[in-house]
């Protein structure tokens, strides 16, 4: 047995809190490394100098005005989805089903741009295809919760299938109301007359969904931490015994939280339909209700970080999508760079909880685990 | 009789984030001896035990086992230095028979006839009682205990480790597992006992070392010291022992419990038509073993737990009126105007939110006050702050989350919270459960201030001392039953001890 007094090579503790600058120097950190690793890959795998594939990730989606407004459009609407699915996540419901809310709002946006084209005025439909979408994606998401509240289903394949039927739904009305006929797509709404279109302030398609989550974000923000509603979505997520000891109806919130949330998806939804696309397609959310919850995730639901992974997200996507053209690389390889990063983003989280000390002698005793 | 050294700790030291949990600690453990490590809570027992079975390894310090230096890097590694440790929290698969979980995880073929040989000559020698073939469910909390030692003593453990063996076990048991344990020692074996329970350490151990703030204070010999000073020792001043008992002023009738029955989610009878009555100035203690429907009556009074039958009525001092609490909410019950204040046994599972900070959950209870619907923080952090000064909490302030406080703090926490209720009847469920003396005497002292202001007291304990010492009546409870109402001040403990396990069957206990 001469091994046998060996110590064991690392030991893994935990952490007390960190100050924040020093957790951020770590999250800092964390990128600065991806970034080399992403250089090392590139250099090895493609050849290519690897800042100018940097260079072009930036560029991607700072170049041209255009594409900054892109980058904006996309990052809001990123970033719509996942304040909707923070009031949920917080009550520890995980909301999978942003793709089929948001399929919903747009889809009842759809019906009203072509249902009441003829019936309404453009200022009487506007306020309508608000409220429908809205209401819709309220449904979408309401179902789920009642089943959760009343039978104790689950809820993350409860709102996951649903995503399926809001897609079902809407290939089906895509064929009702196709234009042309045989076409299989809708095209686009109103083409001429702009009925129902959200109205582009200073001639930017764009803006208007900014302000909208700009203002969400700060409500959302508010909600969660300073209103009566937010706390008791905090007490259930935390502890669905604490909140029935004090006398909170756990169903009630369940309920109208998930109410909330597939509102604000509906919302997104319309956003999509009615502010920029003016189309309904089955792939028109572009899988952001599930990016979403990496968003909210690496945020750690905080609506104001929400921004920063919303953005680091959206941005990494673009110059991902753009490298693969300008180096003429496989689509694939942006998805490696994007892996590598997040990987190391989401792994930096076990370094801020846990502290890792390395085999040492005993004579040194003490200080060297600070 | 052989009492050569058999473990030897030297300068041990290990450290959790912030926390010393143990620092330069030297103590050595004898065969043919019992030793009670005693210490308040968070002194550090169980961290060092624990180093010796291989759960933690110490960031320094040596240890040696018969004399050889040793390394245990694991659980296996101290099974084969015969180091075994029975936890406070049994590991056993239910659904298994006593036989089959002590083979569980031994290497070689799988021979069931052989293990029941040698656990029936285990327990021979020793006088333990198992039925080698019965399954886990059907076992009794101590019969579960016994399964774990009889396992750690199958893989030819000689020094055993007991993290607070008694908690869960009635008089008569620990009785029981006092004697088993005398004639391990008297085989030659190690035995260390954790513990905080004076008693216990008087009654059972040969010598008793003494831990503070993860530091080695020192041994005595049991028989040449006496409580105050083990408890000086301990806490590191001196400390009065005595319980107050006020007379109960002017008592009335408050809470009148008649039939109440309830039958939990799996449909078993947890409360048999339960009656009692609490009074106001005065503290009722509930005794029983853990399960006996403690919970359960808590819960059912507080209106958590839905009742099948009987009533639970209030009788309002204000205005006289008898207000029928049955098949109400918390919330119904709040609105009747019965302020009903409960402590719960799970404090971060169900009277507090532990990723909250105090002021957050102060407001637990107030934050629907306020006719907008946005929270108002400044009353919760005044009453925040006003019970970390009275209660004398430590904490870096009113923006730490409850969880990262000690548990005497957080308990500190929820007692304070349900005292600013200024409730009529005060319902306690093992309030002093894991904490320190210190602690535990500040909460008897809250009691004893809220019966002197004419509150209810109703308080569910497990140390049948403390029970005697500190209330007026004790209603004996026994498989959901009531076995009977005791006079605390002219109690006997043996009395109450057949009393928890007398009632609803033929098994009696001893």
């Amino acid at each position: 047995m001469a091994n046998k007094l060996k110590e064991p090579l690392i030991h893994i503790s935990r952490r007390s809190v960190l100050p924040w600058y020093q957790s951020w120097g770590i999250r800092a950190g964390a990128v600065i490394l991806s970034l080399g690793v992403c250089a090392l890959v590139t250099m090895l795998t493609t050849g290519e100098n690897p800042f100018s594939v940097f260079g072009a990730i930036y560029d991607a989606s700072f170049s041209t005005q255009r594409r900054t407004w892109v980058l904006f459009q996309n990052i809001a609407m990123l970033l719509s989805v996942s304040l909707a699915v923070v009031p949920a996540f917080r009550m520890r419901f995980w909301n999978l089903g942003g793709e089929g809310q948001m399929l919903a709002g747009g889809l009842a946006s759809t019906a009203c741009m072509i249902c009441l084209r003829d019936v309404l005025p453009n200022a009487v439909l506007i306020p309508v295809i608000v409220v429908c979408s809205i209401a819709a994606g309220a449904i979408w998401g309401m179902i789920p919760a009642l089943f959760k509240a009343k039978w104790g289903t689950n809820e993350t394949l409860f709102t996951l299938m649903m995503n399926y039927i809001a897609i079902q739904l809407v290939s089906f009305f895509i064929i009702v109301w196709e234009m042309p006929k045989g076409a299989g797509q809708i095209g686009i709404i109103n083409q001429n007359t702009e009925i129902g279109w959200l109205p582009a302030i200073g001639g930017q398609k764009y803006l208007l969904n900014i302000i909208v989550v700009a203002v969400l974000t700060a409500a959302m923000y508010v909600y969660m931490n300073y209103s009566k509603q937010g706390y008791e979505i905090s007490v259930v997520g935390e502890s669905v015994r604490t909140a029935r000891y004090v006398g909170i109806k756990v169903e009630r919130v369940i309920v109208r939280t998930m109410i909330i949330s597939g509102a604000l998806c509906g919302l997104t939804g319309m956003l999509l339909v009615s502010g920029t696309d003016h189309t309904l397609t089955t792939t028109i959310t572009g899988g952001r209700g599930f990016t979403a919850v990496l968003v909210a995730w690496m945020a750690k639901f905080n609506p104001v970080w929400m921004i920063l992974t919303s953005f680091l997200l959206v941005f990494l996507d673009k110059g991902a999508g753009d490298i693969t053209t300008k180096f003429g690389l496989n689509r694939s390889f942006s998805d490696i760079l994007t892996g590598i990063i997040l990987f190391f983003i989401i792994g930096s989280e076990f370094f801020i909880n846990y502290r890792i000390s390395f085999r040492h002698s005993a004579k040194k005793g003490e200080t060297d685990h600070v | 009789m052989n009492t050569s050294v058999a473990v030897e700790m030297r300068n041990i030291s290990k450290r959790f984030g912030t926390v010393q949990a143990n620092q330069d600690v030297s103590l050595d453990i004898r065969r043919g001896e019992i030793l009670a490590l005693l210490g308040e809570n968070g002194s550090g027992k169980t961290t060092l035990m624990n180093m010796l079975a291989g759960i933690y390894f110490p960031d320094s310090g040596t240890i040696s086992v018969n004399g050889e230096p040793a390394v245990i890097a694991s659980p296996k590694e101290a099974f084969e230095l015969g180091i075994g440790m029975i936890h406070q929290h049994f590991k056993l698969v239910d659904v298994l028979s006593a036989a089959e979980n002590i083979v569980l995880g031994l290497e070689g073929k799988l021979d069931l006839k052989s293990a029941v040989k040698k656990i029936r000559e285990i327990c021979d020698a020793y006088g333990f009682d198992v039925n080698p073939s019965q399954k886990i469910y059907d076992m009794s909390v101590s019969q579960k205990q016994t399964v774990e030692i009889v396992k750690v003593l199958y893989r030819g453990a000689d020094i055993l480790i007991l993290d607070e063996p008694t908690a869960v076990l009635t008089p008569q048991e620990t009785d029981k597992l006092f004697a088993v344990l005398r004639n391990m020692r008297d085989d030659g074996k190690a035995i260390v006992i954790i513990t905080h329970k004076l008693n216990e350490v008087q009654t059972l151990s040969d010598k008793v070392a003494v831990l503070r703030g993860g530091r080695y204070i020192g041994t005595l010999i049991t028989k040449d010291t006496n409580a105050q000073e083990m408890t000086d020792m301990m806490v590191g001043r001196a400390v009065s022992l005595n319980i107050d008992r006020p007379d109960p002023v002017d008592p009335q009738l408050r809470l009148e419990i008649r039939d109440l029955t309830v039958r939990n989610e799996e449909g078993l009878l947890k409360l048999d038509h339960v009656s009692f009555d609490a009074n106001s100035g005065e503290i009722l203690g509930i005794a029983g073993i853990s399960g006996a429907g403690q919970k359960e009556l808590l819960e059912a009074i507080y209106g958590l737990q839905g009742t099948e039958e009987g009533t639970v009525i209030f009788h309002d001092p204000e205005t006289n009126k008898a207000i029928d609490l049955k098949y109400k909410t918390p919330m119904q019950i709040r609105q009747l105007g019965v302020s009903l204040s409960f402590v719960p046994e799970d404090r971060l599972g169900m009277g507090l939110v532990g990723s909250m900070d105090i002021t957050d959950n102060m407001m637990l209870r107030s934050y629907r006050s306020g006719p907008h619907g946005f929270l108002n923080r400044k009353a919760p952090k005044s009453m925040a702050r006003w019970i970390i000064r009275e209660l004398e909490i430590s904490t870096p302030g009113t923006t730490t989350p409850v969880r990262r406080l000690s548990g005497g703090n957080v308990q500190k926490v929820l007692v304070g919270r349900e005292i600013a209720q200024t409730p009529k009847v005060l319902m306690m469920a093992y309030p002093v459960r894991g904490l320190d003396i210190n602690s535990s005497y500040t909460i008897y002292q809250l009691m004893n201030l809220q019966k002197e202001k004419g509150v209810a007291v109703i308080f569910v304990g497990e140390d049948l001392d403390v029970l005697m010492e500190l209330c007026d009546r004790i209603l004996v409870l026994c498989a959901g039953k009531v076995s009977g109402m005791v006079d605390g001040r002219k109690a006997d403990k043996q009395k109450i001890g057949m009393m928890m396990t007398r009632v609803g069957g033929e098994q009696d206990g001893e």
